[in-house]
């Protein structure tokens, strides 16, 4: 009886507090409205969201880059098939790698950070003297955070497409002696622009939302303590990245399907 | 004042690294060519057999691309395969005799369609139709077609060959 109670007790905690992001998510959407005239907050979390994030994505996206070249030659080269290298590292890149991987990294570097960030200012009750002095928080603290995060992900998410090729292009051409040429043309006639590349960024988008709500959300929802506040950090990063690998299988089963 | 020039110049930067990543994402990764309706004219081929044809697969001509396949789908009248090839607007002198053949390149690579031109002074134009047309080489008849003739050559020369009982015939030489 007992542990059925607790499983009980447990959905709902878990159902509550899934409600509560919700509402929270469309109290964050309806702040982001008060923006318009206030953009220079966006652009200083722009910058502590993305700018700071890129050179993780920089560093991260050209080892995946080299990684990729050296794994998939070695592969293909079995089937005499190396000239393709260029269409496997652009199209692994631009579906899957970009987006997922740089979602991840956004979440350990960005998102605990934004957690962490808000949840100290609660629990040092800067959010509540804010209140006091009758500025809402949620327009002047989480939305800029919200929106510079859905704006930052799409672009990290690209560059690190961008470098990954490139990357892959100095191990494939420069190391392993794939014709250039035929790197580029396999590559230009194998990636779509509707499947492949627009796929990739609405997937870059759907986690840049997602990533940012659960950051902001653990923040603004984290214990006023120290310990809470490390808790909403961890969490933010574990949940976030459960978040992205799910929904991406859940994106590329309905993007295969649409094919 | 200074600290947040620094910072507004930081996040240009990065913006613009992001769109021209998505750009070069776009234009160079990419084949843009299927955005929007591009301008170029639409004619039907019909094949008995595309074998792995697929759409945006290449339209070649003297092996020069000239557009591309736009869609595949089957005619239940005629019990064909139709490909409606898109060509570029400035190759709008193809003679309406063309004939269209699928081929691979190489062995196993990808399969594209190939035009030939005919003779005629009358050009090509959206919604003509090309019936003068070669199938897709489809391996496994290939080969089958293959051991057929060799199996019907080897049993025309098994009454010549002098080979003695229970011994094993001499291999032929082509």
């Amino acid at each position: 009886m007992n542990q059925i109670q607790r499983l009980g007790r447990a959905t709902i905690d878990t159902l509550e507090r899934l409600g509560r992001a919700t509402l929270f998510l469309l109290r964050v959407l309806r702040a982001t409205r008060t923006l318009t005239g206030r953009f220079r907050l966006v652009v200083q979390q722009v910058y502590s969201v993305g700018v700071m994030t890129l050179v993780i994505v920089l560093v991260s996206g050209l080892f995946v880059g080299f990684v990729l070249g050296l794994q998939g030659y070695n592969t293909l080269v079995r089937y005499g098939a190396e000239s393709s290298l260029g269409l496997l590292v652009a199209l692994s890149l631009t579906r899957e790698l970009g987006p997922v991987v740089t979602a991840l990294l956004f979440a350990g570097r960005a998102g605990s950070a934004l957690a962490a960030e808000i949840g100290l200012m609660k629990t040092t009750e800067q959010l509540a003297g804010m209140e006091m002095m009758a500025v809402d928080p949620m327009e002047r603290i989480v939305a800029p955070r919200f929106v510079a995060g859905v704006i930052a992900m799409p672009l990290l998410a690209a560059i690190f497409s961008v470098v990954g090729v490139f990357g892959g292009y100095l191990v494939g051409v420069g190391l392993m002696g794939v014709d250039g040429g035929l790197f580029w043309s396999q590559m230009r006639s194998g990636v779509g622009i509707y499947n492949d590349v627009l796929g990739g960024v609405v997937k870059s988008v759907v986690f840049g939302v997602i990533v940012t709500w659960i950051a902001v959300f653990e923040g603004y929802d984290a214990q006023p303590t120290a310990e809470g506040v490390g808790r909403a950090t961890t969490r933010t990063v574990v949940t976030s990245s459960l978040a992205v690998l799910g929904l991406d299988f859940i994106m590329t089963a309905l993007m295969m399907r649409g094919l | 004042m200074a600290q947040s020039k620094v910072l507004e110049v930081a996040v240009g930067l990065f913006v613009i690294a992001g769109i021209a990543a998505l750009a070069t994402l776009a234009l160079k990764i990419s084949n843009l060519h299927s955005i929007g309706p591009s301008r170029g004219y639409d004619v039907k081929a019909y094949f008995n057999d595309i074998g792995g044809l697929k759409s945006e697969a290449p339209v070649t001509m003297a092996g020069v691309r000239i557009g591309h396949v736009a869609s595949i789908y089957f005619d239940k009248k005629r019990y064909q395969a139709v490909t409606v090839l898109h060509i570029q607007a400035k190759y709008n002198t193809i003679p309406v005799d063309t004939s269209a053949s699928i081929l691979t390149q190489g062995l196993l690579g990808e399969q594209y369609v190939s035009l030939s031109p005919g003779g005629s002074t009358q050009y090509l134009k959206n919604g003509s139709k090309i019936t003068m047309t070669q199938s897709a080489m489809v391996l496994e008849q290939v080969i089958g077609q293959f051991l057929f003739h060799k199996a019907a050559e080897g049993e025309q020369q098994q009454p010549q060959s002098p080979g003695a009982p229970g011994l094993p015939a001499a291999p032929a030489t082509p």
